[in-house]
Protein backbone atom coordinates (compact mmCIF):
# COMPACT_ATOMS: atom_id res chain seq x y z
CA UNK A 1 0.00 0.00 0.00
CA UNK A 2 2.63 2.21 0.92
CA UNK A 3 4.60 1.92 -2.06
CA UNK A 4 1.93 1.92 -3.78
CA UNK A 5 1.13 5.38 -2.84
CA UNK A 6 4.86 5.98 -3.39
CA UNK A 7 4.77 5.37 -7.27
CA UNK A 8 1.67 7.16 -7.49
CA UNK A 9 3.64 10.29 -5.70
CA UNK A 10 5.98 9.52 -7.92
CA UNK A 11 4.59 9.64 -10.84
CA UNK A 12 2.54 12.58 -9.98
CA UNK A 13 6.12 14.42 -8.97
CA UNK A 14 7.81 13.49 -12.16
CA UNK A 15 4.59 14.86 -14.13
CA UNK A 16 4.68 18.30 -12.23
CA UNK A 17 8.38 18.00 -13.42
CA UNK A 18 7.41 17.77 -16.71
CA UNK A 19 5.28 20.38 -17.04
CA UNK A 20 7.47 23.02 -15.00
CA UNK A 21 9.95 22.37 -17.81
CA UNK A 22 7.65 22.53 -20.69
CA UNK A 23 6.30 25.58 -19.32
CA UNK A 24 9.82 27.14 -19.12
CA UNK A 25 10.96 25.94 -22.36
CA UNK A 26 7.72 27.91 -23.80
CA UNK A 27 8.08 31.02 -22.28
CA UNK A 28 12.14 30.77 -23.39
CA UNK A 29 11.13 29.98 -27.04
CA UNK A 30 8.19 32.58 -27.50
CA UNK A 31 10.70 35.12 -26.19
CA UNK A 32 13.50 34.62 -28.19
CA UNK A 33 11.03 34.47 -31.05
CA UNK A 34 9.51 37.76 -30.54
CA UNK A 35 13.46 39.46 -29.76
CA UNK A 36 16.43 39.92 -32.22
CA UNK A 37 18.34 39.04 -33.47
CA UNK A 38 16.38 36.70 -36.17
CA UNK A 39 17.69 34.80 -38.65
CA UNK A 40 16.16 35.35 -41.89
CA UNK A 41 17.81 32.48 -43.49
CA UNK A 42 16.95 29.92 -41.02
CA UNK A 43 13.38 31.28 -41.12
CA UNK A 44 12.92 31.01 -44.50
CA UNK A 45 14.15 27.24 -44.76
CA UNK A 46 11.39 26.42 -42.34
CA UNK A 47 8.74 28.41 -43.63
CA UNK A 48 9.58 26.86 -46.94
CA UNK A 49 9.97 23.08 -45.31
CA UNK A 50 6.48 23.49 -43.34
CA UNK A 51 4.78 26.01 -45.68
CA UNK A 52 5.77 24.64 -49.04
CA UNK A 53 6.75 20.81 -48.70
CA UNK A 54 3.75 19.99 -46.90
CA UNK A 55 1.31 21.39 -49.36
CA UNK A 56 0.82 17.44 -51.55
CA UNK A 57 -0.43 16.11 -48.24
CA UNK A 58 -2.27 18.71 -46.95
CA UNK A 59 -4.03 19.37 -50.60
CA UNK A 60 -4.24 15.10 -51.14
CA UNK A 61 -6.04 15.30 -47.11
CA UNK A 62 -8.17 18.34 -48.02
CA UNK A 63 -9.53 17.03 -51.91
CA UNK A 64 -10.60 13.58 -50.49
CA UNK A 65 -12.40 14.82 -47.19
CA UNK A 66 -14.43 17.15 -48.96
CA UNK A 67 -15.44 14.90 -51.43
CA UNK A 68 -16.46 11.91 -48.66
CA UNK A 69 -17.98 14.63 -47.04
CA UNK A 70 -20.03 15.39 -49.61
CA UNK A 71 -20.79 12.22 -50.39
CA UNK A 72 -21.85 11.13 -46.70
CA UNK A 73 -23.96 14.15 -45.97
CA UNK A 74 -25.75 13.67 -49.32
CA UNK A 75 -26.60 9.98 -48.32
CA UNK A 76 -27.30 10.95 -44.74
CA UNK A 77 -29.71 13.97 -45.60
CA UNK A 78 -31.72 12.38 -48.14
CA UNK A 79 -32.97 10.68 -45.59
CA UNK A 80 -35.16 13.61 -44.50
CA UNK A 81 -34.82 15.20 -48.35
CA UNK A 82 -32.55 17.46 -46.88
CA UNK A 83 -29.79 16.62 -49.75
CA UNK A 84 -29.76 20.54 -50.72
CA UNK A 85 -27.84 21.47 -47.55
CA UNK A 86 -24.58 19.80 -49.36
CA UNK A 87 -22.72 22.42 -50.19
CA UNK A 88 -23.22 24.07 -46.73
CA UNK A 89 -22.50 21.05 -44.82
CA UNK A 90 -19.47 20.89 -46.59
CA UNK A 91 -18.08 24.55 -46.67
CA UNK A 92 -18.82 24.69 -42.92
CA UNK A 93 -17.21 21.69 -42.14
CA UNK A 94 -14.33 21.83 -44.02
CA UNK A 95 -13.58 25.99 -43.03
CA UNK A 96 -14.41 25.56 -38.79
CA UNK A 97 -12.95 21.82 -38.58
CA UNK A 98 -11.50 19.28 -41.02
CA UNK A 99 -8.92 21.59 -42.70
CA UNK A 100 -7.18 22.68 -39.49
CA UNK A 101 -7.84 19.54 -37.99
CA UNK A 102 -6.81 17.15 -40.64
CA UNK A 103 -3.99 19.50 -41.85
CA UNK A 104 -2.81 20.13 -38.28
CA UNK A 105 -2.82 16.34 -37.62
CA UNK A 106 -1.11 15.62 -41.11
CA UNK A 107 1.86 18.47 -40.40
CA UNK A 108 2.13 16.86 -37.21
CA UNK A 109 3.52 13.69 -38.34
CA UNK A 110 5.29 15.10 -41.28
CA UNK A 111 7.22 18.21 -39.29
CA UNK A 112 7.05 17.43 -35.97
CA UNK A 113 8.34 14.17 -36.58
CA UNK A 114 11.20 15.82 -38.54
CA UNK A 115 11.64 18.49 -36.23
CA UNK A 116 12.02 16.23 -33.25
CA UNK A 117 14.66 14.03 -34.98
CA UNK A 118 16.54 16.89 -36.12
CA UNK A 119 17.20 18.72 -32.98
CA UNK A 120 17.40 15.14 -31.36
CA UNK A 121 20.12 14.00 -33.53
CA UNK A 122 21.87 17.37 -32.74
CA UNK A 123 21.38 16.71 -29.15
CA UNK A 124 23.10 13.90 -28.62
CA UNK A 125 25.53 14.35 -30.68
CA UNK A 126 26.85 17.94 -29.09
CA UNK A 127 25.49 19.91 -31.76
CA UNK A 128 23.55 22.02 -29.42
CA UNK A 129 26.72 22.82 -27.01
CA UNK A 130 28.49 23.36 -29.94
CA UNK A 131 26.29 26.46 -30.81
CA UNK A 132 26.29 27.70 -27.37
CA UNK A 133 29.80 27.47 -27.49
CA UNK A 134 30.08 28.98 -30.76
CA UNK A 135 28.39 31.93 -28.92
CA UNK A 136 24.76 31.18 -30.51
CA UNK A 137 21.70 30.54 -28.00
CA UNK A 138 20.30 27.41 -29.53
CA UNK A 139 16.47 28.76 -28.70
CA UNK A 140 17.50 31.50 -31.32
CA UNK A 141 19.17 29.52 -33.60
CA UNK A 142 17.19 26.46 -33.68
CA UNK A 143 13.78 26.76 -31.67
CA UNK A 144 12.44 29.98 -32.86
CA UNK A 145 12.99 30.26 -36.72
CA UNK A 146 10.82 27.16 -36.33
CA UNK A 147 8.07 28.11 -33.98
CA UNK A 148 7.41 31.58 -35.82
CA UNK A 149 7.25 29.56 -39.42
CA UNK A 150 4.69 26.68 -37.97
CA UNK A 151 2.50 29.45 -36.56
CA UNK A 152 2.58 31.64 -40.14
CA UNK A 153 2.62 28.49 -42.09
CA UNK A 154 -0.30 26.66 -40.62
CA UNK A 155 -3.00 29.01 -41.58
CA UNK A 156 -1.94 29.35 -45.04
CA UNK A 157 -1.81 25.48 -45.34
CA UNK A 158 -5.42 25.52 -43.87
CA UNK A 159 -6.25 28.55 -46.17
CA UNK A 160 -5.09 26.16 -49.05
CA UNK A 161 -6.94 22.90 -47.91
CA UNK A 162 -10.35 25.09 -47.29
CA UNK A 163 -10.15 25.74 -51.18
CA UNK A 164 -9.12 22.65 -52.24
CA UNK A 165 -11.74 20.71 -49.54
CA UNK A 166 -14.49 22.70 -50.87
CA UNK A 167 -14.05 22.39 -54.42
CA UNK A 168 -13.65 18.31 -53.81
CA UNK A 169 -16.60 18.21 -52.43
CA UNK A 170 -17.98 20.69 -55.76
CA UNK A 171 -16.12 17.93 -57.85
CA UNK A 172 -18.57 15.31 -56.25
CA UNK A 173 -21.96 17.85 -55.87
CA UNK A 174 -21.47 18.22 -59.65
CA UNK A 175 -19.99 14.88 -61.50
CA UNK A 176 -21.48 12.86 -59.37
CA UNK A 177 -24.67 13.83 -57.64
CA UNK A 178 -25.98 15.93 -60.15
CA UNK A 179 -26.11 19.37 -58.88
CA UNK A 180 -25.63 22.06 -61.04
CA UNK A 181 -22.99 23.72 -60.68
CA UNK A 182 -24.21 27.49 -60.29
CA UNK A 183 -26.21 26.28 -57.65
CA UNK A 184 -23.76 24.59 -55.86
CA UNK A 185 -21.89 27.61 -55.72
CA UNK A 186 -24.02 30.07 -54.64
CA UNK A 187 -25.42 27.09 -51.51
CA UNK A 188 -21.32 27.62 -50.99
CA UNK A 189 -21.56 30.93 -50.14
CA UNK A 190 -25.00 31.48 -48.81
CA UNK A 191 -24.31 30.41 -45.28
CA UNK A 192 -20.35 30.66 -45.20
CA UNK A 193 -19.67 33.76 -42.57
CA UNK A 194 -16.55 35.16 -42.27
CA UNK A 195 -15.94 33.66 -38.76
CA UNK A 196 -16.31 30.30 -39.96
CA UNK A 197 -12.72 30.91 -41.73
CA UNK A 198 -11.49 32.64 -39.56
CA UNK A 199 -11.84 30.37 -36.44
CA UNK A 200 -10.21 28.25 -38.88
CA UNK A 201 -7.14 30.05 -39.09
CA UNK A 202 -6.89 31.25 -35.95
CA UNK A 203 -6.82 27.11 -34.58
CA UNK A 204 -4.16 26.88 -37.66
CA UNK A 205 -2.13 29.37 -36.10
CA UNK A 206 -2.74 27.99 -32.78
CA UNK A 207 -1.76 24.17 -34.07
CA UNK A 208 1.07 25.73 -35.67
CA UNK A 209 2.66 26.58 -33.24
CA UNK A 210 1.85 23.90 -30.95
CA UNK A 211 3.45 21.13 -33.57
CA UNK A 212 6.75 23.37 -33.69
CA UNK A 213 6.66 23.47 -30.22
CA UNK A 214 6.52 19.58 -29.69
CA UNK A 215 9.11 18.66 -32.17
CA UNK A 216 11.33 20.93 -30.50
CA UNK A 217 10.78 20.59 -27.06
CA UNK A 218 11.05 16.80 -27.64
CA UNK A 219 13.82 17.09 -29.76
CA UNK A 220 15.71 19.45 -27.35
CA UNK A 221 15.42 17.06 -24.19
CA UNK A 222 16.57 14.15 -25.60
CA UNK A 223 19.18 12.27 -24.81
CA UNK A 224 20.61 8.87 -25.04
CA UNK A 225 21.61 8.37 -28.80
CA UNK A 226 19.08 6.34 -31.89
CA UNK A 227 16.92 5.72 -29.37
CA UNK A 228 15.85 8.53 -27.08
CA UNK A 229 15.86 10.09 -30.19
CA UNK A 230 13.48 7.88 -31.68
CA UNK A 231 11.39 7.94 -28.22
CA UNK A 232 11.59 11.66 -28.68
CA UNK A 233 10.29 11.78 -32.60
CA UNK A 234 6.91 9.68 -31.44
CA UNK A 235 6.26 11.90 -28.11
CA UNK A 236 6.65 15.20 -30.70
CA UNK A 237 3.69 13.81 -32.76
CA UNK A 238 1.36 12.11 -30.14
CA UNK A 239 1.94 15.17 -27.79
CA UNK A 240 1.31 17.55 -30.93
CA UNK A 241 -1.53 15.35 -32.02
CA UNK A 242 -3.19 14.84 -28.34
CA UNK A 243 -2.66 18.90 -27.88
CA UNK A 244 -4.90 19.47 -31.47
CA UNK A 245 -7.11 18.03 -30.19
CA UNK A 246 -7.58 19.39 -27.04
CA UNK A 247 -7.11 22.76 -28.45
CA UNK A 248 -9.75 22.42 -31.15
CA UNK A 249 -12.13 21.77 -28.67
CA UNK A 250 -11.38 25.00 -26.35
CA UNK A 251 -10.83 26.90 -29.57
CA UNK A 252 -14.42 25.92 -30.91
CA UNK A 253 -15.64 26.25 -27.18
CA UNK A 254 -14.35 29.80 -27.33
CA UNK A 255 -15.81 30.94 -30.80
CA UNK A 256 -18.69 28.96 -30.76
CA UNK A 257 -19.57 28.06 -27.99
CA UNK A 258 -22.09 30.47 -26.84
CA UNK B 1 47.67 38.00 -11.90
CA UNK B 2 44.33 36.36 -11.66
CA UNK B 3 44.81 33.14 -13.22
CA UNK B 4 42.66 32.68 -16.41
CA UNK B 5 40.64 29.99 -15.27
CA UNK B 6 40.23 28.90 -11.80
CA UNK B 7 38.61 25.59 -10.55
CA UNK B 8 38.16 25.52 -6.62
CA UNK B 9 36.27 22.26 -4.47
CA UNK B 10 34.37 21.50 -8.07
CA UNK B 11 31.75 18.64 -7.52
CA UNK B 12 29.46 16.98 -10.09
CA UNK B 13 27.46 13.87 -9.67
CA UNK B 14 25.00 12.18 -12.23
CA UNK B 15 22.29 10.96 -9.68
CA UNK B 16 24.09 8.81 -7.46
CA UNK B 17 27.46 8.56 -9.60
CA UNK B 18 29.91 10.90 -8.57
CA UNK B 19 32.02 11.87 -11.02
CA UNK B 20 34.01 15.39 -10.24
CA UNK B 21 34.99 15.31 -6.46
CA UNK B 22 36.95 18.20 -5.93
CA UNK B 23 38.87 19.26 -8.37
CA UNK B 24 41.42 22.28 -7.70
CA UNK B 25 43.18 23.83 -11.12
CA UNK B 26 44.46 27.07 -11.77
CA UNK B 27 45.31 27.86 -15.40
CA UNK B 28 47.10 30.95 -15.68
CA UNK B 29 46.88 33.39 -18.71
CA UNK B 30 48.82 31.77 -21.96
CA UNK B 31 49.26 28.57 -20.06
CA UNK B 32 48.65 25.17 -21.73
CA UNK B 33 47.67 22.47 -19.59
CA UNK B 34 46.71 19.02 -20.55
CA UNK B 35 44.65 16.68 -18.70
CA UNK B 36 45.09 13.05 -18.76
CA UNK B 37 43.25 9.97 -16.88
CA UNK B 38 41.45 6.99 -17.77
CA UNK B 39 38.86 6.14 -20.04
CA UNK B 40 35.31 7.65 -18.36
CA UNK B 41 36.89 9.18 -15.11
CA UNK B 42 34.90 12.77 -16.35
CA UNK B 43 37.88 14.82 -17.97
CA UNK B 44 34.85 15.78 -20.65
CA UNK B 45 32.40 16.40 -18.16
CA UNK B 46 35.31 18.84 -16.13
CA UNK B 47 35.95 20.97 -19.54
CA UNK B 48 31.95 21.14 -20.07
CA UNK B 49 31.17 22.31 -16.27
CA UNK B 50 33.68 25.33 -17.09
CA UNK B 51 31.81 26.12 -20.49
CA UNK B 52 28.45 26.19 -18.59
CA UNK B 53 27.21 23.29 -20.45
CA UNK B 54 27.06 21.50 -17.18
CA UNK B 55 26.60 22.41 -14.00
CA UNK B 56 28.23 21.57 -10.98
CA UNK B 57 26.69 20.80 -7.47
CA UNK B 58 28.97 22.81 -5.54
CA UNK B 59 32.76 24.54 -6.10
CA UNK B 60 33.11 28.03 -7.82
CA UNK B 61 34.27 28.59 -11.49
CA UNK B 62 36.15 31.55 -11.85
CA UNK B 63 37.36 32.84 -15.54
CA UNK B 64 39.49 35.65 -15.43
CA UNK B 65 38.17 36.16 -11.80
CA UNK B 66 34.23 36.16 -13.15
CA UNK B 67 32.97 33.36 -10.87
CA UNK B 68 30.22 31.72 -13.98
CA UNK B 69 27.94 30.05 -11.87
CA UNK B 70 24.27 32.09 -11.65
CA UNK B 71 25.59 34.29 -14.07
CA UNK B 72 23.03 35.63 -16.05
CA UNK B 73 22.45 35.36 -19.85
CA UNK B 74 24.04 38.71 -20.89
CA UNK B 75 27.50 37.91 -18.85
CA UNK B 76 27.64 34.40 -20.02
CA UNK B 77 27.57 35.27 -23.89
CA UNK B 78 30.50 37.56 -23.25
CA UNK B 79 32.43 34.97 -21.76
CA UNK B 80 31.51 32.66 -24.28
CA UNK B 81 33.32 34.49 -26.61
CA UNK B 82 36.30 34.00 -25.20
CA UNK B 83 35.99 30.50 -25.56
CA UNK B 84 36.73 27.78 -28.30
CA UNK B 85 36.00 24.24 -27.73
CA UNK B 86 36.96 21.04 -30.35
CA UNK B 87 34.55 18.55 -28.64
CA UNK B 88 35.93 14.81 -28.53
CA UNK B 89 32.88 14.04 -30.89
CA UNK B 90 33.40 16.57 -33.58
CA UNK B 91 29.75 17.72 -32.91
CA UNK B 92 29.70 19.57 -36.57
CA UNK B 93 26.66 20.43 -37.97
CA UNK B 94 26.39 18.14 -40.47
CA UNK B 95 23.09 20.53 -42.53
CA UNK B 96 25.76 23.10 -43.28
CA UNK B 97 28.90 22.57 -45.43
CA UNK B 98 32.09 22.01 -43.99
CA UNK B 99 33.22 25.86 -44.56
CA UNK B 100 30.06 27.03 -42.59
CA UNK B 101 30.99 24.95 -40.20
CA UNK B 102 34.58 26.55 -39.59
CA UNK B 103 32.85 30.44 -40.06
CA UNK B 104 29.87 29.79 -38.20
CA UNK B 105 31.68 31.56 -34.97
CA UNK B 106 32.93 34.73 -37.02
CA UNK B 107 29.26 34.68 -39.20
CA UNK B 108 26.70 33.79 -36.17
CA UNK B 109 28.90 35.07 -33.01
CA UNK B 110 30.82 37.97 -34.60
CA UNK B 111 28.15 39.05 -37.90
CA UNK B 112 31.23 38.91 -40.13
CA UNK B 113 30.36 39.29 -43.45
CA UNK B 114 29.92 35.73 -45.69
CA UNK B 115 32.66 36.18 -47.82
CA UNK B 116 35.24 37.23 -45.39
CA UNK B 117 34.36 34.75 -42.97
CA UNK B 118 34.53 32.35 -45.77
CA UNK B 119 38.12 33.17 -46.58
CA UNK B 120 39.11 32.93 -43.17
CA UNK B 121 37.71 29.80 -43.19
CA UNK B 122 39.51 28.41 -45.75
CA UNK B 123 42.47 29.46 -44.66
CA UNK B 124 42.00 27.68 -41.17
CA UNK B 125 41.43 24.50 -43.22
CA UNK B 126 44.74 24.55 -44.57
CA UNK B 127 46.12 25.01 -41.40
CA UNK B 128 44.79 21.79 -40.38
CA UNK B 129 46.08 20.64 -43.67
CA UNK B 130 42.15 20.31 -45.44
CA UNK B 131 42.39 21.69 -49.18
CA UNK B 132 40.27 24.24 -49.81
CA UNK B 133 38.17 22.46 -51.92
CA UNK B 134 36.70 20.11 -48.73
CA UNK B 135 35.43 23.45 -47.72
CA UNK B 136 32.44 22.53 -50.36
CA UNK B 137 31.77 19.12 -49.11
CA UNK B 138 29.83 17.97 -45.94
CA UNK B 139 30.80 16.70 -42.41
CA UNK B 140 29.16 13.15 -43.51
CA UNK B 141 31.09 13.39 -46.54
CA UNK B 142 34.30 13.53 -44.99
CA UNK B 143 36.46 10.59 -43.04
CA UNK B 144 36.64 10.89 -39.13
CA UNK B 145 40.33 11.98 -38.92
CA UNK B 146 39.31 15.04 -41.45
CA UNK B 147 35.69 16.13 -39.14
CA UNK B 148 37.95 16.03 -35.99
CA UNK B 149 40.57 18.25 -38.12
CA UNK B 150 37.61 20.63 -39.23
CA UNK B 151 36.24 20.90 -35.52
CA UNK B 152 39.79 21.69 -35.00
CA UNK B 153 39.29 24.48 -37.20
CA UNK B 154 36.02 25.31 -36.08
CA UNK B 155 37.32 25.52 -32.41
CA UNK B 156 40.20 28.33 -33.44
CA UNK B 157 38.78 30.23 -36.15
CA UNK B 158 37.51 33.30 -34.44
CA UNK B 159 41.22 33.70 -32.22
CA UNK B 160 39.10 32.36 -29.03
CA UNK B 161 41.14 33.59 -25.84
CA UNK B 162 40.63 30.34 -24.37
CA UNK B 163 40.98 27.07 -25.95
CA UNK B 164 39.52 23.67 -24.85
CA UNK B 165 40.85 20.10 -26.85
CA UNK B 166 38.90 17.65 -26.14
CA UNK B 167 41.22 14.50 -27.71
CA UNK B 168 42.64 16.78 -30.41
CA UNK B 169 44.42 13.83 -32.28
CA UNK B 170 42.54 10.79 -31.66
CA UNK B 171 41.64 9.45 -34.96
CA UNK B 172 44.63 11.10 -37.10
CA UNK B 173 47.52 9.37 -38.10
CA UNK B 174 51.09 9.92 -36.48
CA UNK B 175 52.42 12.74 -38.99
CA UNK B 176 48.88 14.39 -39.32
CA UNK B 177 48.75 14.03 -35.11
CA UNK B 178 52.03 16.83 -35.06
CA UNK B 179 50.68 18.43 -37.51
CA UNK B 180 47.98 19.33 -34.72
CA UNK B 181 50.22 19.26 -32.18
CA UNK B 182 52.41 22.03 -33.59
CA UNK B 183 49.74 24.08 -34.65
CA UNK B 184 47.81 23.63 -30.92
CA UNK B 185 51.61 25.02 -29.40
CA UNK B 186 50.88 27.98 -32.12
CA UNK B 187 48.20 28.62 -31.06
CA UNK B 188 49.60 29.19 -27.56
CA UNK B 189 52.73 30.57 -28.25
CA UNK B 190 52.10 33.04 -30.85
CA UNK B 191 48.66 34.18 -30.53
CA UNK B 192 48.74 34.18 -26.48
CA UNK B 193 45.69 31.57 -26.16
CA UNK B 194 45.41 29.71 -23.46
CA UNK B 195 44.76 26.21 -23.93
CA UNK B 196 43.11 23.10 -21.82
CA UNK B 197 43.47 19.84 -23.48
CA UNK B 198 42.94 15.98 -22.58
CA UNK B 199 44.53 13.87 -24.17
CA UNK B 200 45.15 9.91 -24.56
CA UNK B 201 48.23 10.51 -26.77
CA UNK B 202 51.44 10.84 -24.12
CA UNK B 203 53.66 11.85 -26.82
CA UNK B 204 51.06 14.77 -28.09
CA UNK B 205 50.36 15.72 -23.75
CA UNK B 206 54.92 16.09 -23.67
CA UNK B 207 54.42 18.13 -27.02
CA UNK B 208 51.60 20.68 -26.05
CA UNK B 209 51.50 21.57 -22.69
CA UNK B 210 53.45 23.47 -19.91
CA UNK B 211 51.96 21.22 -16.88
CA UNK B 212 50.32 18.34 -17.09
CA UNK B 213 47.16 17.39 -14.60
CA UNK B 214 46.02 14.04 -13.95
CA UNK B 215 42.51 12.85 -12.78
CA UNK B 216 41.64 9.96 -11.28
CA UNK B 217 38.02 8.81 -9.16
CA UNK B 218 37.17 12.76 -9.56
CA UNK B 219 40.45 14.03 -8.22
CA UNK B 220 43.50 15.82 -9.44
CA UNK B 221 45.97 13.84 -7.75
CA UNK B 222 48.77 15.21 -9.47
CA UNK B 223 49.46 18.53 -11.26
CA UNK B 224 53.06 18.92 -12.31
CA UNK B 225 55.02 20.53 -15.17
CA UNK B 226 55.33 18.33 -18.29
CA UNK B 227 58.81 17.73 -17.76
CA UNK B 228 58.22 16.14 -14.54
CA UNK B 229 56.09 13.82 -15.93
CA UNK B 230 58.82 10.94 -16.01
CA UNK B 231 59.52 11.21 -12.09
CA UNK B 232 56.61 12.04 -10.52
CA UNK B 233 56.83 9.74 -7.92
CA UNK B 234 53.36 9.00 -8.23
CA UNK B 235 52.64 5.50 -8.90
CA UNK B 236 49.50 5.98 -10.59
CA UNK B 237 50.75 8.79 -12.96
CA UNK B 238 53.51 6.07 -13.68
CA UNK B 239 51.42 2.99 -14.72
CA UNK B 240 49.18 5.39 -16.73
CA UNK B 241 51.88 7.00 -19.07
CA UNK B 242 53.46 3.29 -19.66
CA UNK B 243 50.01 2.00 -19.99
CA UNK B 244 50.80 -1.21 -18.19
CA UNK B 245 47.53 -3.26 -17.22
CA UNK B 246 49.18 -3.47 -13.72
CA UNK B 247 49.26 -1.63 -10.88
CA UNK B 248 47.19 0.67 -9.02
CA UNK B 249 44.85 1.30 -11.44
CA UNK B 250 42.54 -1.20 -11.58
CA UNK B 251 39.71 -1.61 -14.40
CA UNK B 252 36.71 -2.90 -13.12
CA UNK B 253 37.22 -5.88 -15.29
CA UNK B 254 35.14 -9.29 -14.76
CA UNK B 255 36.73 -12.67 -16.16
N1 LIG C 1 25.10 13.42 -19.54
C1 LIG C 1 25.51 12.45 -18.73
N2 LIG C 1 24.62 11.77 -17.99
C2 LIG C 1 25.03 10.80 -17.14
N3 LIG C 1 26.31 10.43 -16.98
C3 LIG C 1 27.24 11.06 -17.68
C4 LIG C 1 26.91 12.10 -18.59
N4 LIG C 1 28.03 12.56 -19.17
C5 LIG C 1 29.04 11.82 -18.63
N5 LIG C 1 28.58 10.93 -17.75
C6 LIG C 1 29.37 10.00 -16.95
O1 LIG C 1 30.47 10.70 -16.44
C7 LIG C 1 31.63 9.93 -16.51
C8 LIG C 1 32.73 10.74 -17.13
O2 LIG C 1 32.44 10.98 -18.48
P1 LIG C 1 33.44 11.77 -19.40
O3 LIG C 1 32.80 11.88 -20.73
O4 LIG C 1 33.86 13.02 -18.76
O5 LIG C 1 34.67 10.79 -19.49
P2 LIG C 1 36.10 11.07 -20.08
O6 LIG C 1 37.03 11.19 -18.94
O7 LIG C 1 36.04 12.21 -21.02
O8 LIG C 1 36.38 9.72 -20.84
P3 LIG C 1 37.00 9.47 -22.29
O9 LIG C 1 38.45 9.55 -22.14
O10 LIG C 1 36.56 8.08 -22.60
O11 LIG C 1 36.42 10.49 -23.19
C9 LIG C 1 31.31 8.68 -17.29
O12 LIG C 1 31.33 7.60 -16.41
C10 LIG C 1 29.94 8.89 -17.80
O13 LIG C 1 29.19 7.72 -17.64
MG1 LIG D 1 35.98 12.44 -22.99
Amino acid sequence: MISFLATVGRVFLAFLAHVGRMSAFTAMAVSHTVRPPFYPRLILRSVIEIGYFSLPVVGLTAVFTGMVLALQSYSGFSRFAAEGAVATVVVLSVTRELAPVLAGLMVAGRIGASMAAEIGTMRVTEQIDALTTLSTNPFKYLVAPRILAGTLMLPFLVLVADIIGVFGGYIVGVYKLGFNSATYIARTWEFLEPLDVISGLTKAAVFGFLITLMGCYNGYYSKGGAQGVGAATTNAVVSAAIMILVFNYIITAMFFGK
Amino acid sequence: MTPKIELTGVHKAFGPKVVLDGIDLSVARGESVVVIGGSGTGKSVMLKCILGLLRPETGSIKVDGEEIAGMGAKDRDRIMKKFGMLFQGGALFDSLKVWENVAFGLIQGQRMERNKARDIAIEKLAQVGLAASTGDLFPAELSGGMQKRVSLARAIATNPEIIFFDEPTTGLDPIMADVINDLIVKCCKEVGATALSITHDMASARKISDRIAMLYKGRLIWVGPAKDIDHSGNEYVDQFIHGRAVGPITMELRA
